[in-house]
């Protein structure tokens, strides 16, 4: 893992579409670092002993069954839109 | 030319809807169009507390695609969650596989353009949910969100950099296409983007070990556009590089209309997609019993059915191959049998009258409007010298495009039956030779062509119903007299 600065905060802020002050960025910056630092802390713990999981959770194939359930309220669906049309959700014109 | 100097290199990263009746994480119906977000609820449209649950289906029909695929199995597996910002995703990331696919390391075997067995090894497929559609208006009020779609499970089929020419790469697909078709896990509607494609694209001078530099072409729905599109990238890089300039690598969009590519504004950032394991989501694990079941489950797969096909009903492996090409050929082909027992003129019919339709109307086999009952019942007709096999096809053509797809009434209805009558036929016969005086006597002088214009002068006459063995049979008898 690369370490945390300030352009790596950036980049992350710029991919979730934040806007940070230079204020933030600062805090941000050494929040990370030291989640990296606990992070790196659990990565060196000993695991000899422990079975291979996959994911965090120890229940798997959670499964449901193929049948349709229509939830038949568009209104309440889109109700929170700020802008809507014609049972869309209109947003701000997107370029393709 | 410069273009022979250069080896394509293509990849294909084919994305198919699955048929399941219910959409990947929430019990809303996978049903093409309707109403816009008529198909949706809180889960598919990521209201923030709701949770996924995977449908079972959707690993079952992955499943079943790998195995046809000769694919491995994990038996470990997990989603992913995929991030990145558009207004067609409303959870601001997709559920994907990341590293733990669920099938891996299989292979497709085709024959190329060159007649050559070729195997394209497939690298991964794996299970996630498509997008919504934005619609745009022409006032440019704004774009307009529909997620009918987000959340139809499909699989993604990426295949290793085996292709070699545009060519290969469509016959790659069609057969991939064909398999899904067999095994029922997708209707592949190309035209719904039920099936579609990412076509990676390089070049490197032959020879050369090292991979060249690609361009990706995004959402390719038609065969014909997947070549065009290939053709023409690979004009434009082996232009650029003997330029002296570099490919950059970079996402395009084809444009059918101009027939070129374009660089596609990218999603932002795009490719820091920043995959991590989905936490409302659990492992999936499947036991080896689970996989057999599921591939003793498999109905038979082209190249089964091909191999019985030239066995059984002695086809040629070029016949056996283009009716096995696709599960709606091979269907009709073994219902029409069943009616005319006569598998020669069925496999044939398809080849050639039915694939010569289908081309000229720009459609894909899936949209036939008859049965195989109805397609044995026109070739019966033929066998018992009801209707001439000129006659047949103009029948063809009626089942095509008339509502009337029973070919005994199409021929009642249109008076096409053939005149065996021998006293009906004997009376055309002497009104033609009456009529060519010229031509009986070139054949009376040796000229054997005149009898064919005389043959061809009564099939005009009787506007082509007239038995041709009993026509050629009577002129013989009174041009001897
Ligand atoms: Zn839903």
């Amino acid at each position: 893992m690369a370490d945390v600065d300030k352009i790596m905060v950036e980049h992350i802020a710029k991919l979730a579409r934040l806007n940070l002050s230079e204020k933030e960025i600062e805090g941000y910056t050494n929040d990370l670092i030291s989640i990296l630092e606990m992070a790196n802390i659990i990565n060196n713990i000993n695991t000899d002993d422990v079975k291979e999981t996959i994911g965090a959770n120890i229940k798997y194939n959670v499964f449901r069954k193929d049948e349709i359930k229509n939830f038949e309220n568009r209104e309440l669906l889109l109700q929170n839109a700020p802008s809507q049309d014609e049972g869309m959700f209109r947003i701000p014109k997107v370029i393709n | 030319m410069p273009r022979d100097d250069y080896e394509v290199v293509i990849g294909l990263e084919v994305h198919c809807e699955l048929s399941t009746k219910t959409k990947i994480f929430c019990s809303c119906p996978t049903t093409f169009g309707g109403d816009p977000n008529t198909h949706c609820c809180p889960i598919c449209m990521a209201m923030p507390g709701t949770l996924p649950v995977l449908n079972e289906k959707v690993v079952e029909y992955a499943v079943k695609a790998g195995i046809a695929t000769n694919c491995k199995i994990s038996r470990n597996s997990k989603n992913d969650r995929k991030n990145y910002f558009y207004p067609d995703l409303p959870k601001a990331y997709q559920i994907s596989q990341y590293d733990l696919p669920l099938c891996y390391e299989g292979y497709v075997n085709i024959e190329n353009e060159a007649g050559e067995d070729k195997k394209i090894r497939i690298l991964r497929i794996h299970i996630e949910e498509d997008a919504g559609k934005l619609n745009h208006d022409e006032y440019g009020r704004g774009s307009f969100v529909d997620l009918n779609r987000a959340g139809v499970p499909l699989i993604e089929i990426v295949s290793e950099p085996d292709l070699r020419s545009a060519e290969e790469a469509e016959i790659y697909m069609r057969k991939l296409k064909s398999i899904l078709e067999y095994i029922e896990v997708s209707d592949c509607k190309m035209q719904e983007g039920s099936l579609r494609a990412d076509v990676n694209v390089s070049i490197r001078k032959k020879g050369a070990t090292e991979l060249g530099t690609r361009t990706e072409m995004k959402n390719m729905n038609s065969f014909r556009s997947i070549v065009r599109a290939i053709n023409y990238e690979v004009d434009r890089q082996v232009e650029v590089i003997e330029n002296g300039g570099k490919i950059t690598q970079e996402t395009l969009r084809w444009d059918d209309v101009s027939g070129k590519t374009f660089p596609m504004r990218d999603k932002e950032d795009a490719q820091d997609y920043r995959y991590f394991p989905d936490p409302d989501l659990v492992a999936i694990k499947l036991s080896d019993e689970y996989i057999e079941n599921i591939e003793n489950s498999l109905p038979e797969l082209p190249e089964s059915r091909k191999k019985r096909y030239i066995a059984d009903f002695n086809l040629t492996e070029k016949a056996a191959n283009f009716v096995t090409g696709s599960k709606y050929y091979s269907n009709l082909f073994d219902e029409a049998v069943e009616v005319c027992k006569n598998p020669k003129s069925t496999g044939n019919m398809l080849m050639s009258d039915i694939a010569r339709i289908l081309n000229e109307k720009e459609q894909e086999p899936d949209s036939i409007p008859f049965s195989g009952k109805e397609l044995g019942e026109l070739i019966l007709l033929i066998d018992k010298g009801t209707i001439s096999s000129a006659i047949a096809k103009k029948v063809l053509e009626e089942m095509f495009t008339a509502e009337e797809k029973n070919p005994n009434k199409i021929i009642e209805i249109k008076g096409w039956v053939q005149i065996s009558d021998e006293g009906a036929i004997k009376e055309v016969v002497n009104k033609i030779l009456e009529a060519n005086p010229q031509s009986v006597a070139d054949y009376k002088a040796g000229k054997d062509k005149a009898l064919g214009f005389l043959v061809g002068q009564a099939m005009k006459e009787t506007k082509g119903k007239a038995n041709p063995q009993l026509l050629n049979k009577l002129f013989i008898e009174e041009l001897k007299k």
